[in-house]
């Protein structure tokens, strides 16, 4: 039988993991921003190498499964004499994979501008710097918000997969309390009504900016 | 005779193979209106936006009130910077506007006087509601393009070209992309630019308007400039048999 106070009183230790699945997908969307807008400047840039080392970047990303990323990643990083906590290279990790999509949105939302809107910069006498600050990247980080927020939520997700490298998120702490529990039904509904209420809220947010952001 | 402000001389355009432009020649003179008319693809918007370098040509010279633009001597490329200063004095046009969507009618006229003639924020602001008078907006100035019919956008356009005071003006048919209702509007704003002596070049298919407002009429047809003369010579008596069948389907396509 289902049972509604075993169901409930798992909520409070997954609570407690919720901070590092926020944690862990907050920190990584922002350090795959970081990454993503220079691989994206590197994938337009004239330089011919640098726009071949950003392809590249993106495909082989795109290309391997984060859980697989994770596993090399974790295990590469001893063997090369770096020690660093779990969680440190759990959010480079997902911050890193991030940043392949997030160019790809940014490159996407810049390509999609009409080539006149910048011809009319230009016309007007603009330098290239103001014509990316006051007309490109404005319109391209509007454009690309849904996308962006869309990308979070999916690393919202992907962050369970951090759990096989030993951090307490949400999915393992599940695991952990249905090993102690016996009861995995009601603690792993009780993890996905936690997913859930997360990624409702970043959905919410993800509207209101962009209701703000409309013109 | 009076300098011309915008001389064209033999210039020619190559995209890859395809010859754009052939030998082109042509004077404009300061504060009269040149009207480019011609077949599509005859190679007019391509001119027009050679004369502001924002499509680079490949061998002759075009001079903006006698400075050669987009090179410092034949075949060497003139520094960004430089190029930038000469784009100022020009102003341009565009058939689909082309207005910042991020920014309201205002914002969109006072950027180029912050960002390209270094005013302050006030001052730019001031200019820009002065510009935005001037076209007939001034209670608009707070919309953002998406509030504006297409002819309030098109004057916000050119209000914004305007404000940054150049020595000429292009336009790229200005009036194409409006529904027919509109073209009046932004066509008076254009005449009104005129008989302020401002110079013009104007791309368009509005004949009426060639006839009415311009000095003169220049025919492309092929990459070529066959003819340039008054409204007059070149509308209603050409001898040009090319000039003369355009016309004839022109009028065929707007009579009923
Ligand atoms: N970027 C480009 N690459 C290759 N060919 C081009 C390019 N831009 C224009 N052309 C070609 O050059 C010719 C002239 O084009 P242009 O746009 O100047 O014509 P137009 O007279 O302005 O025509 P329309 O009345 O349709 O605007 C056309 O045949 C066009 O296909
Ligand atoms: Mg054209």
């Amino acid at each position: 039988m289902f049972s509604i106070p075993v169901f409930l009183d798992s909520f409070y230790p997954l609570f407690l993991a919720a901070r590092y699945t926020l944690l862990i997908s907050v920190l990584g969307i922002a350090l795959g921003l970081v990454i993503g807008t220079l691989i994206c400047a590197a994938r337009l840039s004239p330089y011919g190498p640098l726009r071949r080392f950003a392809a590249v970047w993106v495909s082989f990303l795109r290309g391997v499964p984060l859980l697989v990323q994770l596993l090399v990643f974790f295990y590469t990083l001893p063997v090369i004499g770096i020690d660093v906590p779990a969680i440190v290279a759990a959010v480079v990790t997902v911050g890193i994979c991030a940043s392949a999509y997030i160019s790809e949105i940014w490159r996407g939302a810049i390509a999609a501008l009409p080539r006149g809107q910048t011809e009319a910069a230009i016309a007007i006498g603009m330098g290239p710097r103001d014509v990316w600050t006051r007309v490109i990247l404005p319109q391209a980080f509007t454009m690309s918000l849904p996308a962006l927020i869309n990308e979070l939520i999916l690393l919202v997700k992907a962050s369970s997969l951090v759990s096989v490298v030993g951090i307490m998120e949400v999915t393992r702490a599940s695991q952990a309390q249905a090993a102690t529990t016996f009861r995995p039904l009601e603690v792993y509904i009780a993890a996905a009504c936690i997913y859930l209420l997360i990624n409702l809220c970043l959905a919410a947010l993800g509207r209101y900016l962009e209701h703000r952001t409309a013109v | 005779m009076q300098a011309a402000s915008v001389d064209i001389r033999k210039v020619n355009k190559f995209y890859g193979p395809f010859h754009a432009l052939k030998d082109i020649d042509l004077a404009i003179q300061p504060g009269k209106v040149t009207c480019l008319i011609g077949p599509s693809g005859s190679g007019k918007s391509t001119l027009l936006r050679c004369i502001n370098f924002l499509e680079e040509y490949d061998s002759g010279e075009i001079r903006i009130d006698g400075e050669m633009i987009g090179y410092d001597a034949p075949g060497r490329r003139m520094p960004g910077r430089k190029l930038r200063g000469m784009r100022r004095a020009i102003g341009m046009v565009f058939q689909q506007f082309n207005l910042w969507p991020h920014m309201t009618a205002r914002e969109n006229v006072a950027e180029g006087l912050i960002r390209v003639r270094g005013m302050s924020r006030a001052e730019a602001g001031e200019r820009a509601a002065e510009a935005l008078e001037k076209v007939g907006l001034g209670d608009k100035m707070a919309n953002h393009p998406s509030r504006l019919s297409g002819g309030q956008q098109q004057r916000v356009a050119i209000a914004r070209a305007i404000a940054m005071e150049p020595r000429v003006m292009l336009f790229d048919e200005p009036t194409s992309a409006l529904d027919p209702e509109l073209v009046g509007e932004v066509l008076n704003v254009m005449k009104a630019l005129a008989t302020e002596g401002m110079t013009m070049v104007v791309v368009t298919h509005e004949m009426g308007f060639a006839a009415h407002v311009a000095d003169q009429v220049a025919f492309m047809e092929k990459g070529e400039l066959v003819g340039v003369d008054s409204p007059a010579r070149i509308l209603h008596e050409p001898e040009d048999a090319r000039i003369q069948a355009f016309l004839r389907t022109y009028h065929e396509r707007n009579s009923f």
